[in-house]
């Protein structure tokens, strides 16, 4: 190798006697000198619009809810009066309805996010994994809408053909679990709100429990296998307890989804402010979709403060909810940051 | 056999049957995401090819059980607000992204304004809605296109900021340093080196944040209103396909229900083409 390399320029040189460098040095071109500091102030100021749009939404929520806020203080959120005529005004139905949808999808979102993460991690064959992540984000990607027009005409009725009336059927009797499937059959209300809902957050939480999945060292499960491990076995003692901040987090990040989802709750849950019976197929309401179908109609005034006030509440909840996700997601790169 | 290698015997078979059943729930959940997947767009398209015909493109929103009509100006409306939101988004988004991965890496800005990025992400887009009320719509008494566009806008920016961030921090570092070593200044580094490299990620994040407005209604509904003619002034209420669909699916009457499936058939093609044409972009350029 060596051999075929040129002799070194540089002993060549210390033979003869120092030159001038040939040519002249580059002029220096400066182009705009500002233009350096302008690209700083710009890039900042975006980043500063940012923080002001949040501050705004903020302040103009406060104080777009301020004559709400003055007149009903924090009653108003045990309140279960909503009457325009009157100008009394409580939203318990409608943090009720925005709680108990979000309740349901989590409940059925989470097992079935669990069980796709695994499937993508640990069990799809290769070449499957990822044409299964798109179709699972492409399921993320539809319109809500057309989750809210699809749940409404389609799955809805099909709901209360063979889940509802059965159900009716088998507790119709029965004290306490009879209570829960009163109500006309037509498949709106909290139930079919809160299925619809699953489906819309499952892709959510799937993809970011398969990314926190992934994140588990392969050492660390291999060893488990070694040990005689079955797949199930190294997930839920070795992926799970390594990853739990991560799944907690994902978690969190659909239920934030679910609270703040509009229309496809908006379509099915049956937009009907009620509280007296805790049936999941009655006709009930939640804080979007009150603010969907009563604020362009809303007078000025009291009506439309307490709408705001919804708001308020609905954006505070998310903000908790969102903030605690990005927490302890944040907190497992960190912890994965020192392990490796 | 001796009672304790029976014994494990039995716990074998138990940890065998149980990673058989956890398994097999695996794989039914993974069925169970797709089939709701294949049934909404089976759903969508056969219910939607149905109202399909040219007089949706040509006719207006039909009062209702008329005979004739279709989504021309919902079409309009929409194309003409979700493609100024981008363009007024878009710019905003992306010089934020840079001053993220480029300037504010480390600093208590960056990660501010990261943390708040994130919450905006997901943030209710409804609430987005009554800000662009409160701030344009109560000043000026009117619903207007324009506060439209804000609000579709103002969706745009996080989702620009949060990928361009991401693909310009994929960029090595030895390219902004060898084009240091040329005396290249930090702003043409930014503009010619590395934005350009990661020139595919940002427009997929772009075609990302235009498939998420083009289904977004719940901004729409108390800052663009809708509209049941044509209008291209952006000061006057303007209709848009979601909000359309919105009224027309709740509505009893059967013209215009078969109307927004069509719409509804329209947007998920459209809003399902432009993912996988960001899918397929961002994987050929990496």
């Amino acid at each position: 190798m060596a051999a075929t390399l040129p002799a070194n320029p540089l002993e060549q040189n210390t033979s003869m006697e120092r030159t001038a460098p040939q040519g002249r040095p580059p002029e220096r071109r400066v182009v705009a000198p500002w233009a350096d500091a302008l690209f700083a102030v710009l890039t900042q100021g975006a980043a500063w619009l940012t923080l002001a749009l949040l501050a705004g939404i903020i302040a103009s929520l406060v104080i777009g809810a301020a004559p709400a806020i003055e007149k009903f203080g924090l009653g108003f959120l045990w309140s279960r009066d909503w009457d325009p005529v009157q100008e009394n005004f409580g939203g318990l139905v409608m943090i009720y309805g925005t709680l108990m949808t979000s309740f349901i999808a989590l409940l059925i979102a989470v097992p079935v996010s669990f069980g796709i993460a695994l499937f993508l991690t640990e069990l799809s064959p290769g070449w499957l994994k990822r044409p299964l992540g798109i179709a699972i984000e492409l399921l993320a990607a539809v319109p809500s809408i057309v989750y809210g027009m699809w749940g409404l005409l389609v799955f809805g009725p099909i709901l209360a053909t063979y889940v509802q009336q059965p159900l009716q059927g088998l507790f119709g009797n029965t004290p306490i679990l009879g209570a829960l499937f009163t109500g006309p059959p037509v498949g709106i209300g909290l139930l079919s709100a809160g299925i619809i809902l699953a489906i819309m957050i499952i892709p959510y939480i799937a993809a970011v429990m398969r990314d926190v999945f992934e994140v588990t060292p392969a050492m660390l499960k291999e060893s488990a296998y070694a040990l005689g491990s079955t797949t199930w076995e190294v997930v839920w003692r070795v992926v799970l307890p390594f990853t739990k901040t991560g799944v907690v987090g994902a978690v969190m990040l659909g239920l934030g989804r679910a609270l703040g989802e509009t229309m496809a709750v908006t379509f099915v849950i049956g937009n009907f402010n009620q509280l007296n019976s805790l049936s999941l197929f009655e006709a009930a309401n939640s804080i979007t979709s009150a603010l969907a179908n009563e604020f362009a109609e809303a007078g000025e005034g009291l009506h439309q403060a307490s709408l705001i006030y919804l708001g308020l509440v609905l954006f505070f909840i998310t903000f908790v909810v969102l903030s605690l996700s990005k927490l302890l997601l944040s907190q497992l790169k960190k912890g994965e940051g020192s392990r490796a | 056999m001796t009672t304790a290698a029976a014994r494990r015997l039995a716990m074998h078979n138990k940890r065998k049957r149980t990673n058989l059943m956890a398994l097999t729930l695996s794989l039914l959940a993974m069925s169970f995401g797709l089939v709701w997947l294949v049934w909404i767009l089976f759903e969508t398209v056969r219910l939607g090819i149905g109202g399909l015909a040219w007089s949706v493109f040509t006719e207006m929103t039909p009062p209702p059980q008329a005979e004739i009509g279709g989504l021309a100006n919902a079409i309009f409306g929409s194309v003409v607000m979700v493609s100024l939101a981008t363009a007024l988004g878009t710019p905003i988004g992306i010089l934020a992204g840079v001053y993220l991965a480029e300037y504010g890496q480390k600093g208590w800005l960056g990660s501010l304004t990261r943390f708040i990025n994130d919450i905006l992400l997901s943030a209710p887009s409804i609430v987005i809605g009554l800000f662009i009320y409160a701030v344009v719509v109560a000043r000026l008494k009117s619903f207007s296109g324009f506060a439209g566009v804000l609000a579709l806008a103002l969706i745009v920016i996080p989702v620009v900021i949060r990928t361009t961030e991401n693909m310009l921090a994929l960029i090595p570092n030895a390219l902004r340093e060898a084009a240091y070593a040329l005396g290249t200044p930090k702003w043409k580094v930014i503009y010619s080196v590395t934005l350009k490299a990661a020139r595919a990620g940002v427009v997929t994040g772009v075609l990302l944040a235009l498939a998420r407005i083009s289904g977004e209604t719940a901004p729409l509904l108390f800052t663009a209103l809708s509209n049941q003619f044509w209008t291209s002034d952006l000061s006057q209420p303007m209709a848009s396909l979601p909000v359309t669909i919105f009224k027309f699916a709740m509505s009893p009457y059967e013209n215009w229900q078969k109307l927004a499936w069509a719409g509804v058939f329209l947007i998920t093609l459209g809003v399902l083409a432009l993912n996988i044409l960001a899918r397929v972009l961002f994987r050929n350029k990496h």
